[in-house]
């Protein structure tokens, strides 16, 4: 077992700097279609991230039985049976929710990320570092939607988790609504801006560019 | 764990190399029943709180209806012969259903027996099949009818709709709509769920004198007693509504009972 500050690393890695949505642009299609209000973002990144450690921790206690041939097979069962417990979960005990979230649930088995973890790291680790690396991913994850689901939230209907922070003006209030922000496009500008103001802040986050621009010389 | 030779068959299951044709089978065979094992037991044992969870949904919903269509909560509180039953109609006969109750409708329904397919022509809702069955609730006041709540379904824009229709006891006026269901795109179609929309539906007749059909959602305001307000930016969603209130109000729908609760046979 690694020593505890590298334990530490696999959790905060994933926070900032491998953040999967934002480095590696992963699980974006979730992202986008919960996070039109910041209690469905909140249940979301909740959801995936407790999928996400359970299905590396099965995933891990089981690695050295898995058959290469049938890998892949094994984790995404493996996965969809978490989502469908976490899904009866929620119909049963958060019903409003749900309604809301509807499939988007569901669709928390084909999220990249949750694959992607357990093939490239629960597969080969423990399964504390699994789990470890799992909760890190999960809260990168959950960062992003909570970020989109409140700036979607507050200026798409000038709420803040259902309560009124921006009073709106056909209620006597002074903030007119903008629509955009309730439609999967905002979502895309949104992720974008903050693609790039992470990529500023951090240059190494920055892919190199796969085609230079065409050598022109000044002063044409 | 290979190094000592295992006398247990588990162990030595176990020992054997991943890739070999029986730990691929075994590994495959134990994740599928551990895994079903999981999924049938969270369902069943989640399921009467999630029943329960939908039938109280239901149920605010309609008690929602109800209290928005005016004077209905004073009706239903004064009068002691004011009482708001559940009855399964047969929906072509246009009469309360012989043999089926609301406990046994669920059942009946999974019969497809019980469902009549649609032709194109016939199928303005766009749901394909019709059950022939359904549960709807009917407020008396003595012997007439004051007011029936029905359930209306149909294809929306991203998905299906569902709703709960309120007829007027004169069997000519809308008396107030909800929507139990939609998909539809939010802050655009998703908007008939709000109570704004809905309180449009509270006294639009649907059909003329001559027992014709004219409910339709507007573009832009309503202009006629037959219309109510469509929504900018979801002309689909409207049209949608417009095809399913005309559907479940028409002959193919509940069109035979409101006519015979309209002769007074019901």
């Amino acid at each position: 077992m690694p020593p505890r500050p590298a334990l530490l690393r696999t959790l905060k890695g994933p926070l900032v700097e491998g953040n999967p949505v934002t480095v590696q642009i992963l699980g974006i299609c979730s992202a986008l279609a919960v996070t039109t209000s910041l209690d469905t973002a909140v249940t979301m990144a909740v959801s995936l991230t407790v999928v996400l450690v359970l299905s590396a921790a099965v995933v891990s206690l089981i690695r050295r039985h898995i058959p290469n041939a049938i890998r892949l097979i094994v984790q995404i069962v493996i996965v969809a049976s978490m989502v469908i417990v976490i899904d009866q979960i929620l119909q049963a005990w958060f019903f409003e929710i749900s309604l809301r979230l509807s499939v988007f649930v569901g669709l928390i088995t084909t999220n990249c990320i949750v694959l992607g973890r357990t093939e490239s790291f629960a597969r080969q680790n423990p399964p504390l570092p699994a789990m470890v690396d799992a909760l890190g991913n999960g809260l990168g994850y959950s960062a992003v939607l909570i970020v989109i689901g409140a700036i979607r939230e507050l200026f798409g209907a000038g709420t803040l988790f259902g309560l009124t922070v921006l009073p709106l003006a056909e209620e006597g209030g002074w903030f007119t609504p903008l629509n955009l922000m309730r439609l999967a496009p905002s979502a895309f500008f949104l992720l974008g801006g903050l693609v790039w103001a992470l990529r500023s802040a951090l240059p190494d986050q920055a892919e190199p560019p796969e085609t230079l621009p065409p050598d022109v010389p000044e002063g044409r | 764990m290979a190094d000592q030779t295992p006398t247990n068959p588990w162990k030595r299951l176990l020992a054997l190399p991943n890739e070999s044709r029986g730990k691929t089978l075994f590994v495959a065979f134990a994740t599928a029943l551990v895994c079903t094992l999981l999924v049938s037991g969270a369902t069943v044992l989640l399921r009467p709180i999630q029943t329960a969870n939908r039938a109280a949904e239901t149920q605010l919903r309609l008690e929602a209806l109800l209290s928005a269509i005016p004077g209905m909560t004073a009706l239903l509180s004064s009068s002691e012969s004011a009482q708001l039953s559940t009855v399964v109609i047969d929906l072509p006969e246009g009469r309360a259903a012989q043999e089926i109750t609301p406990e046994t409708l669920e059942t009946a329904l999974l019969d497809t027996g019980n469902w009549t397919a649609l032709s194109p022509e016939q199928d303005l809702a766009g749901i394909g099949t019709r059950p022939d069955y359904a549960q709807v609730y009917l407020l008396r006041d003595g012997a007439a009818v004051k007011l029936m709540v029905l359930p209306i379904a149909g294809a929306g824009y991203n998905g299906p709709i569902e709703a709960m229709i309120a007829i007027n006891g004169d069997m000519e006026t809308i008396a107030g709509l909800t929507v139990t269901g939609q998909s539809e795109t939010p802050g655009l179609g998703a908007r008939i769920e709000e109570a704004a929309w809905q309180q449009g539906f509270a006294g639009t007749r649907f059909r003329d004198d001559r027992g014709e059909m004219r409910f339709a959602v507007a573009r832009g305001p309503a202009t006629t007693d037959y219309e109510v307000d469509g929504i900018t930016g979801a002309t689909r969603t409207s049209t949608a509504v417009t095809r399913m209130v005309r559907f479940w109000l028409g002959p193919e729908g509940y069109g035979p009972l409101i006519d015979a609760v309209k002769r007074g046979e019901f």
